[in-house]
């Protein structure tokens, strides 16, 4: 289609007269607005518009507002303007489309700059000081809702706890053997690999014993649960937030924290010392057999000297740490799951800062954990 | 736009439509006309939301044909099929918007897709059709978790507008609102259908809206429609769950002069 055909201009006596013809639709809409915007620019000294609709075919809201923004930017240089040719079954929608006031009003609470980095940079430190706040209400509100659970043990609800515990204990087993047993393999060949410039093979036992039994094993653990787990959790209870099932638990008398967190919590709790026994075993058979068959160290020599460079307390020390960790991403994922906002976006948002944050507090309180040990000595 | 009330803008012929292992429409004959609105009623269940889902193309149908502007929808190409997607524009009954955005971008969205004009046209239509569907121009800017649920269901009734549709899917469009919205309501699709002659194919329970607002009215009973016609074709049938639907303790608006479209008197009815 060319311009010719949709909008011509033609100067007369004082005046400018346009005159539209074609289709002023959406799908022309592209079109027409530069010739829209050429005829305004142009023409700037005119004192007297008038606009010829009597040519157009087919009229919507599109070439409704595109006659209607050129008559506005006339209007505001102070020129007369007229539309003639309209015909009556397109006058309603002129009518409506005119009505509008079409624009925005400016606003008033956007910075650009130093100021709006000094802003965000502002919100964001009140947001970790809000986060650090809310995990302590959490774990406040857990604590008060497993006390009246302890004092009224026929209000706990067990269902949900095994329910819980399948989903988070039982069905993670198999990927927990599988990433610990990797990671205890490839702990052990690495070793292997290095130890035997030096001839000290056989310390690869005490290695692998050690940092599965007493870090890696339980760390492992507790991330692959944080992403697992801990990721669910936030997701459930976020969109049970947002079609305010939550609120509805409330209003007929229940308390979230003891319905839906307690036995979530409970279960990861019981879940992640499980887990992370399960896992030390299979990274110490990992580390066996890759001893045995890369090594060439035999599995009777691997838990001889096995019983020799471990004690009680190592497993004690990484066993220890695991229910803390758990109550850790517990809290973490509820947190965030009872803090989602009306929108998709925000449920996607908080599922990932749950497993972010989770993950990263898991850590400081493994080295917190490690500062407790060395101190007293373990 | 010319109004044409002789051809039909979508032909339904011997549609059967299987949901949930049921077969829950069986030999469906449906017509909508260029400029009507068409109110469609029938019990809960009885299969409303799975005929119009058919027709939008959201779920397949067992046998038969629908005819969408003229295109064959079993039979259209990608590119058949999205230029009738563009001509159609559907408010869900939830209003379905996209709650990452802001309403003003929700309006935007089809547009920005299918006709890329420049930034500001495309704003500015955007905010032509919130005030259109009698929005303020700043709830542009609001998230749709920010609005109420009249304001959802205008904001999503921009965004079905947005690119001029011919046809508008309305699935309970007054539902969940309070009489005068819904009355307000009834009133912008009128002066929608005068404006822009869009044929309506309206989903509803709401009797003062089958009143006010169409011009025929389809009734889905056991797989079939059971009833097409006027309101005085509705009032004067034989039909048991018509009779019940329209003289029932309901239908209170009986001796409440709610003006029938295309009468000239509101007399008192029964």
């Amino acid at each position: 289609m060319t311009a010719g055909t949709l909008l011509s201009g033609q100067v007369t006596a004082g005046g400018l007269g346009l005159a539209a013809s074609g289709s002023w639709t959406a799908e022309h809409a592209r079109t027409l607005e530069p010739l829209i915007d050429h005829a305004t620019r142009t023409d700037t000294t005119v004192q007297r518009i008038i606009i010829d609709v009597t040519r157009i075919e087919r009229l919507d809201t599109y070439g409704a507002w595109l006659i209607e923004r050129t008559l506005r930017v006339w209007t505001e240089r102070g020129c007369d303007t007229r539309i003639v040719g309209l015909p009556d079954s397109y006058g309603n929608l002129f009518k409506k489309v005119r009505a509008g006031v079409g624009k925005l009003t400016p606003d008033k609470h956007k910075r650009t700059g130093i100021v709006a980095t000094l802003e965000s940079v502002g919100r964001t430190m009140t947001a970790v000081g809000n986060d650090l706040f809310t995990i302590f209400q959490i774990a406040g509100a857990l604590l008060v809702a497993f006390l009246s659970v302890v004092a009224h043990p026929r209000r706990f609800r067990f269902t949900s706890l095994i329910n819980h515990l399948e989903r988070v204990c039982w069905n993670a087993v198999p990927i927990i053997i599988l990433i610990t047993f990797l990671i205890g393999a490839i702990i052990a060949q690495q070793g292997i690999f290095h130890f035997r410039t030096f001839g000290a093979d056989i310390y690869v036992v005490d290695m692998v014993g050690v940092l599965v039994l007493r870090e890696l094993g339980v760390l492992i653990v507790c991330i692959m649960i944080a992403g697992r787990s801990g990721s669910a959790y936030t997701a459930e209870l976020g969109s049970m937030k947002m079609r305010e099932e939550i609120d509805a638990l409330r209003t007929m008398g229940f308390d979230p924290i003891e319905v839906l967190v307690l036995p979530r919590i409970l279960a990861l709790i019981i879940a992640v010392p499980i887990l992370a026994f399960i896992g030390a075993i299979a990274a110490l058979y990992g580390g066996g057999i890759v001893s045995w068959l890369y090594g060439g160290i035999d599995p009777k020599i691997f838990l001889s000297r096995l019983h020799e460079s471990i004690s009680i307390k190592t497993f004690a020390v990484g066993m220890i740490k695991a229910p803390f960790m758990a109550l850790i991403i517990g809290l973490v994922a509820c947190m965030e799951g009872l803090q989602v906002k009306g929108s998709a976006e925000s449920l996607g948002a908080k599922t990932t800062d749950s497993v972010v944050k989770s993950i990263f507090l898991v850590i400081v309180i493994d080295g917190l954990f490690a500062v407790f040990f060395a101190s007293i000595g373990v | 736009m010319p109004f044409r009330s002789d051809d039909s803008v979508i032909k339904v012929r011997d549609l059967a439509v299987d949901f949930a292992n049921r077969r829950v429409l069986n030999g469906v004959n449906l017509d909508l006309k260029r400029g009507e609105i068409l109110g469609f009623v029938g019990a809960s269940g009885a299969g409303k939301s799975v005929l119009t889902r058919t027709i939008i193309g959201l779920l397949p149908m067992q046998a038969g044909s629908i005819e969408v502007l003229g295109v064959e929808l079993s039979k259209a190409s990608q590119a058949e099929r999205q230029s009738v997607d563009r001509r159609w524009g559907v408010l869900f009954q939830q209003g379905a918007l996209f709650s990452s955005l802001t309403s003003g971008k929700n309006v935007e969205f089809p547009i920005r897709e299918y006709l890329r004009l420049s930034p500001k046209l495309t704003t500015e239509i955007a905010i032509s059709k919130l005030e259109m569907v009698g929005l303020k121009p700043d709830v542009y800017r609001n998230f749709p978790s920010e609005l109420s649920g009249g304001m959802i269901k205008r904001v999503a009734l921009a965004r079905a507008l947005a690119l001029d549709p011919e046809i508008l899917f309305l699935d309970e469009p007054t539902s969940g609102l309070d009489p005068i919205s819904a009355a307000e309501f009834d009133h912008l699709l009128l002066t929608l259908q005068e404006t822009l002659g869009i044929s309506v194919f309206m989903v509803t329970h709401d009797l003062d809206s089958l009143h006010r607002t169409c011009d025929r009215i389809a009734v889905l009973s056991e797989g079939k429609i059971a009833e097409i016609g006027n309101m005085d074709v509705m009032l004067a049938s034989k039909h048991p769950w018509l009779k019940e639907y329209f003289h029932g303790e309901r239908a209170h608006n009986n001796e409440i002069q709610v003006p029938v479209k295309g009468r000239r008197v509101t007399e008192k009815r029964v």
